[in-house]
């Protein structure tokens, strides 16, 4: 009878420990397929992107229809300004941002334009309300914005001729100096 | 005197009707025809979709800019003809797949839908196994035969219980 209970005793413990090691394959397995996915989606590091880093690839559609990538822009300073029709700091630094654009237009300076969580009637309205003629385009399933994990709009990076960030600006520029300020250092370079 | 009174009387008939129609024309128009698009069809599609912007207001509450410009594309879409189903992809291809407020049930979004429910099958089970292994262990009374039944299904003795039912008697006895 001992016997009997002994071994009841032991089956039932081969399968609570086959329980077990199902369960901590399945939690694995899962945590392998989100980390999969999460490293497919883009880098895993957390917090903005700084000063130093290598500044994040992207391609964007202007709303003409003209293709950009960032990596083809290689031995040009690179300025990328997120915005939105509906924040008001954008309407700001506006004429700023299109003023340092025509003084640089002919240099190897590009102005790069993110259109951030807006519609495309808004956004067109906005350009021409503006009139901004630098290359804009929206920023499609906010991959870009993600990827430069930005906080608000606006927010505008400048990459320098290596493709590495130099700086970043959280929020409004207050005149086209301030601009230029930032993109010269870095034409020189 | 009754003549004046009668003529402003009827002038006053006559302009009733005018005054009617004038307050007609400065209500909103009423909306009729398969193309009308009310607030309420806007809303039943914004109510689905969160704006990334103002992070847990659903946008058919949503009061800041990008969300009025959000239901304006939504009214637009509805009145080209699109369907509901059709402007959800439309927003999720748009600005990212976290604007629906149910996540799509494509690629590692099934994980959302899949693991509550399995998680919740799973701890029954483990709830349920662990229960039977508590009652299986839980030691036989004393005097109960080696062997015999269950002992949640062992009851008293008959002699036990005679001899409590006894003890009962004796003690009501003493109390009348």
């Amino acid at each position: 009878m001992a016997q009997t209970l002994s071994e009841t005793q032991t089956a039932s413990s081969t399968k609570m420990r086959l329980g077990q090691i199902l369960v901590f394959a399945l939690v694995l397995s899962l945590l392998a397929l989100v980390a999969f996915q999460m490293r497919r989606n883009g880098p895993l590091a957390a917090g903005p992107v700084g000063a130093g880093e290598k500044a994040p690839d992207f391609s964007l559609t202007t709303f003409d229809g003209q293709p950009y990538k960032l990596s083809e822009l290689r031995g040009k300073v690179v300025v990328v300004n997120f915005w939105a029709s509906w924040c008001i700091p954008c309407e700001q630094e506006a004429p700023a941002l299109e003023n340092a654009w025509r003084h640089y237009k002919d240099k190897d300076v590009v102005f790069i334009g993110v259109d951030y969580v807006d519609t495309e009637t808004e956004a067109r309205a906005f350009m021409k309300r503006f009139d901004v003629t630098y290359p804009n385009g929206p920023d499609l399933g906010t991959a870009i914005s993600q990827a430069y994990r930005i906080k608000g709009v606006p927010e505008t990076y400048f990459v320098d001729k290596t493709g590495t960030l130099a700086f970043v600006k959280v929020g409004p520029f207050l005149d086209q100096s301030e601009l230029m300020g930032v993109i010269e250092p870095l034409l020189n370079k | 005197m009754l003549k004046k009174i009668l003529f402003c009387l009827i002038l006053l008939a006559l302009a009733a009707p005018l005054a009617r129609t004038a307050d007609a024309q400065d209500a909103t128009p009423v909306c009729v025809g398969a193309g009308c698009v009310h607030d309420d069809d806007v809303n039943r599609v914004a109510k689905k979709l969160f704006c990334p912007v103002c992070e847990n207001v659903p946008l058919d509450v949503c009061p800041t800019q990008a969300c009025i410009q959000w239901r304006a594309t939504i009214r637009e879409k509805l009145e080209a003809g699109w369907s509901e189903q059709q402007i959800l992809d439309y927003f999720a291809q748009q600005y990212g797949e976290r604007v629906l407020a149910q996540p799509s049930t494509r690629g590692i979004n099934i994980l959302v839908w899949v693991i509550p429910p399995v998680a919740v099958l799973g701890g029954a089970v483990a709830v349920w196994y662990f229960l039977r292994q508590m009652t299986r262990a839980r030691p036989a009374p004393p005097g109960a035969p080696e062997g015999g039944p269950e002992p949640a299904e062992a009851g008293p003795s008959p002699a036990a219980a005679d001899k409590y039912a006894a003890q009962l008697e004796q003690e009501l006895e003493r109390r009348r």
